[in-house]
This record gives structure tokens, sequence and C-alpha cells, in this order.
């Protein structure tokens, strides 16, 4: 029994090496500065660095050729819906809209050199490695579903988020500090939405993925600003009448203050 | 000095907020207006969504009316009676506007109807006043009093049943058309952001007679209700008042009123008037522009929700 059981360890063992196999393994740890951004009446945007190390098993190991890094943050998931403008006698209105289901709110994708030049076209493609490549299902009449890349209303939309430096793509967001030590600076716009980030670094190399790690930070309002925000959110008629009573008394204090008569 | 407002979302120069504050108060407190319909253009243009800009404006016109309120007040110069028969119809015409805000912001309309509004408000009422203030001013310099004596005249206006006495205006009018003008300065307010102080003074002075002593503390009692009740109802069905903003916003504009008010009263009425018509007019215009001229970006994004 005892014997058996033996074995069956031991087999195992084995296969456990030989999967992993002479094939170099790495290991990806990564650690970011900040696991939560703290929104207050100051908050202009702020940068998140992430620091780090590919680490192959075994020192002998080593690759002949450089790691590559993809690091990917993704925001809070939103409904966004994009219309577009357009001229109906003589004036401009907002005629057709495409509703885009669960996008993330927040996307940036950083890398150590174009991501072109780090994977084939297609495994950019399948593994959605690109800003464009991300994706970005839609509401499509009764069906859910991304569409052509090329699509306007798909392109304009990864354009205004980019304008509004929510999406983005940085070939150079990723710098290589030591052939195995990498460092990326994640930036948030003041306009970067309250909710939970998702960090997921890749590690490639000859164009094949190697490993990755996941970590994520969280950004929440504090202070006055939250309060503030859960009031008009939650509690609409407190809020509403509290927000009358201070008109009415910053108008009565201007009347006293510059009574005339 | 940059401050994050916890409802527009996004930062603001303080400075330059409390000097919109500043210039609209100067200009409404000249003109005895809120300055709504000016407060909303400028804080759509610095970046705030039209939706919160006309929810928040409508807390700083409160507090702008409410001041002009109390020193009108002490003049004895509010016809209490009348303000509160205009509430009857204001405050109905509020919750429609509101209701009506919410349905075209769900439908993606909400701009262009803001838009269209101003265009075809402002520049009818800009161009009225720029009419009547440019004849009184060649009256005037043709020797003949500034302006014409209207006597007595009775209008269809007059035939309405529901008679009412208002001591202090010292007229007698049906109730219906004091409703009808209340419910549609409330609607107007709710929809656009505006006060409605610059269409309900010649409104309660042409249809109404209210004689031009008692009209603008008693078109500010209207505005103070109605902006107060907007504010509160904005902020129960679409959560978009920015109480941050609209603090700075009154602060500004109490002040800048004060000395508006000052500059106002060393200036002849008509002129008064002709000014006040090419500002509204040329905000008009401004809009009309704005709609027919191809936009720079076709394309926008709005948030409906998180998952």
């Amino acid at each position: 029994m005892t014997g058996r059981l033996t074995i069956a360890a031991a087999a195992l063992f084995a296969g456990f090496l030989a999967g992993t196999g002479p094939a170099a393994a790495e290991r990806l740890v990564t650690s970011i500065s900040r696991h939560q951004v703290l929104v207050n009446s100051s908050f202009t945007g702020t940068s998140i660095v992430l620091f780090g190390t590919v680490e192959p098993d075994s020192p002998t190991a080593r690759r002949a050729t450089a790691y590559d890094l993809i690091v990917t943050v993704s925001g809070p998931k939103q409904i966004i819906v994009e219309r577009r403008k357009e001229r109906v006698l003589g004036i401009w209105a907002n005629m057709a809209s495409r509703t885009f289901l669960n996008v993330p709110s927040y996307l940036a994708v950083l890398s150590n050199q174009p991501v072109e030049q780090i994977a084939n076209a297609d495994t950019v493609r399948t593994q959605q490695l690109g800003l464009a490549d991300k994706l970005l299902p839609q509401q499509l009449g009764n069906d859910v579903a991304d569409v052509v890349r090329d699509d306007p209303f798909r392109t304009n939309f990864i354009r205004l988020k980019t304008r509004q430096n929510l999406y983005l793509q940085r070939a150079n967001g990723v710098t290589l500090l030591t052939p195995t030590v990498f460092r990326a600076e994640i930036s948030l716009p003041a306009v970067a939405p309250i909710g939970n980030y998702d960090v997921d670094v890749k590690a490639f190399a000859d164009g094949v993925l190697l490993t990755r790690a996941n970590s994520a930070f969280e950004v929440v309002k504090v202070g006055f600003e939250q309060f503030v925000a859960t009031a008009a959110q939650d509690y609409g008629l407190v809020y509403g009448l509290t927000t009358a009573m201070m008109a009415i008394m910053t108008g009565w204090f201007a009347a006293v203050v510059f009574r005339r008569d | 000095m940059q401050i994050y407002l916890p409802i527009a979302d996004l930062p603001v120069d303080i400075f330059l907020v409390l000097g919109m504050g500043l210039a609209v108060g100067f200009i409404s407190g000249m003109f005895g207006i809120g300055g709504g319909f000016l407060m909303t253009p400028l804080l759509i243009f610095i970046g705030i969504s039209p939706a919160v800009a006309v929810a928040s404006v409508a807390s700083h016109i409160a507090a702008s009316s409410c001041s002009g309120v109390i020193s009108y007040w002490r003049r004895r110069t509010v016809d209490l009676a009348l303000g509160l028969m205009l509430l009857a119809g204001g405050i109905l015409g509020t919750a429609v506007g509101v209701w009506l805000f919410t349905v075209l912001r769900s439908l993606g309309q909400l701009d262009l109807t803001i838009g269209i509004s101003y265009v075809v408000l402002l520049s009818a009422v800009g161009g009225l006043m720029i009419n009547e203030s440019v004849r009184a001013i060649l009256r005037q310099q043709q020797g003949k009093p500034a302006t014409p004596r209207r006597g007595g005249a009775h209008t269809w206006i007059h035939g309405l049943p529901l008679k009412m006495r208002f001591k202090r205006s010292k007229i007698y009018v049906s109730a219906i058309p004091v409703w009808l003008i209340g419910f549609i300065i409330g609607f107007i307010g709710a929809v656009m952001g505006i006060g409605g102080g610059f269409l309900l003074v010649p409104m309660l002075i042409y249809f109404l007679r209210v004689p031009t002593a008692t009209v603008i503390g008693t078109s500010m009692v209207l505005t103070l209700i109605t902006m107060a009740s907007a504010t509160v109802m904005h902020a129960v069905t679409n959560h978009l008042v920015d109480a941050v903003l609209a603090l700075i916003l009154m602060v500004g504009g109490v002040i800048g009123a004060q000395f508006g008010a000052r500059a106002g009263q060393n200036m002849r009425g008509e002129r008064l008037r002709l000014l006040l018509g090419l500002l509204v007019f040329a905000v008009g215009l401004r809009f009309a522009f704005q709609l027919v001229v191809q936009p720079e970006e076709i394309y926008s994004i709005r948030m409906l929700g998180a998952e």
C-alpha cells in the first residue's frame, strides 16, 4: 500500500519535472507603488509605478534573447453610449448611436517596444495585445458583439477615450532597467473613474508568451469629495434641500453684509 | 488653484469659476436678472457637462435672487400675493421641465434642445428688447416723453374669469394668465438652466400691466422659489447638482451683484435695456452659430452606467 503510493508520488514528480523540462521557465514578480489612489479636492491626476523582474527558474537557463513586457491596466467596466451628429435641416443633431457594454473605463497598454515587434500579427490579434485589439462588446440589434477594427464607431470611440487620456498605448511605457528588471509608469488622469483597476503583466521572449502576473489597485474618493458624491447619489432629497438652503443662506448673508440702507 | 468637483468629476481652476461668478453677478446686479442664460453657457464652455451645468446653475440663481428679494422686501416693493400666484404655476412648470430634462437626456437630445431653445428664446427676446429700447432712446432725443402712456387699455387678458385683486401692484386681473406665466417661466428655467428673470419682467409688464415699482422684486420671489425647487428636483431625479461648483458660483455671484447694482444705478433705463438686449441677442447668435457650423467633433460619448 505504502509502496504503491510512493511510486505514484514519484511518477507525479517525474511528470512535473518533465513538463517544465529543459525549456527554461520564468517567474514574473511585480510590485506596485500604491494599491489605493485617493481622490480628494486637489486631485489632478497621478501616476502609479510598477516594478517587476523576470526570473529564470535556474540561473543557467538564461535566454539568449531579451525579454519583452506588456503591461495592461484596465479600469472599472462601464456602459457607454456613443453618438454621431449629422446635419438635419441645416443644424447638427445627434442621430446614429452605438452602445458599448461593459467596456473598460480606463485602458492602458504599456510595453517596452511596439507590440507588433514583440509578437507576430496573429498573436497580437488573438491575445488582444494592442489597444486596438481589445474586445469592445457592443449592442448590435439584439446581439452583443464586437465589430471589425475599422468600424467608424469603434475607431472614434477609442480616439475619444484616448483624447480624454483614459485610453492609451505607449511603446516606451515599460523601461528595462536591466535585462530582467523593469519599471512601468501608469498615468491616471483627473477624470479616471472610481473603482478597481486590474493590472496584467505579460512577459514575452521570441514572440512567445512566457508567463504573466496580475495585480490591482483601487481609485477611491475620500473625505469631503466622497461625502458629497455619496450624498448626491444616495440621499438626493436631503442633498437637494441642503444645497437649496445653502443658496438661500448665501443670498441672505450677502444682503446683510452689503446692506446699504 | 485647482479644485476637484465631486459631481462634475473634473478639476477646475477655483479662481476662474469665482471670476465667472463675479462677472455674471455684476451683470445680474446691473440689470436685475439672475444671469443663468450667461452662466450655463460659460460652464459648458469650460468643460462641465450641460446637464451638470443646468442643474448647478439653478442653485446659483436661487442665491442671487435671494439677496435681491431681501433688499427689495426692505423697500416694500415685493407683491407677495402676486408672487405666490405665479408660483402656483411655477412649481408645476418646474416639475414638468425637470421631467422633460430627464427624458431628453436619456434620448441624447438634451444638448440640442438646450441649444435650439437658447437660439429661439434669446434672439427673439434680445431682438425685442433692442427694438423697444432704441425706439425709446430715439423718442427721447426728439424731445418726446420716453415711455408713451398706455392708459388703461384693456386687452383680451382682462376679459378672462377668476379675477383677483393684487393690492401692492394695484392691478385687478384673472388668475389664469398669472398661473400660465408662472408655468412657462418654471418650465423654461428647469430645462434651460435659466432663472427666466429677463423673460418674466417684460411678461409681467406687458401682459399683466404690473407697475415697474413692484415688478423686479416680485419676479425675484418667483425666481428664488422656482430655482430653489429646481435644485431640489434636479438633485432627486438626476443627482447632478454639484454643490461645490454651486457654492463657488454663488459666492462670486452675490459679491459681483453688489458692484453691478451700483453701476446700474448710474445708467438710464433705456440704455440699460439696450445693453441687456444686445447681450441677450449676442448669446443667442453664439448658440445659432454653434448649431449651424459643422462641429469639430461629430462623435461624442457618455457613460450610461457602471457594470
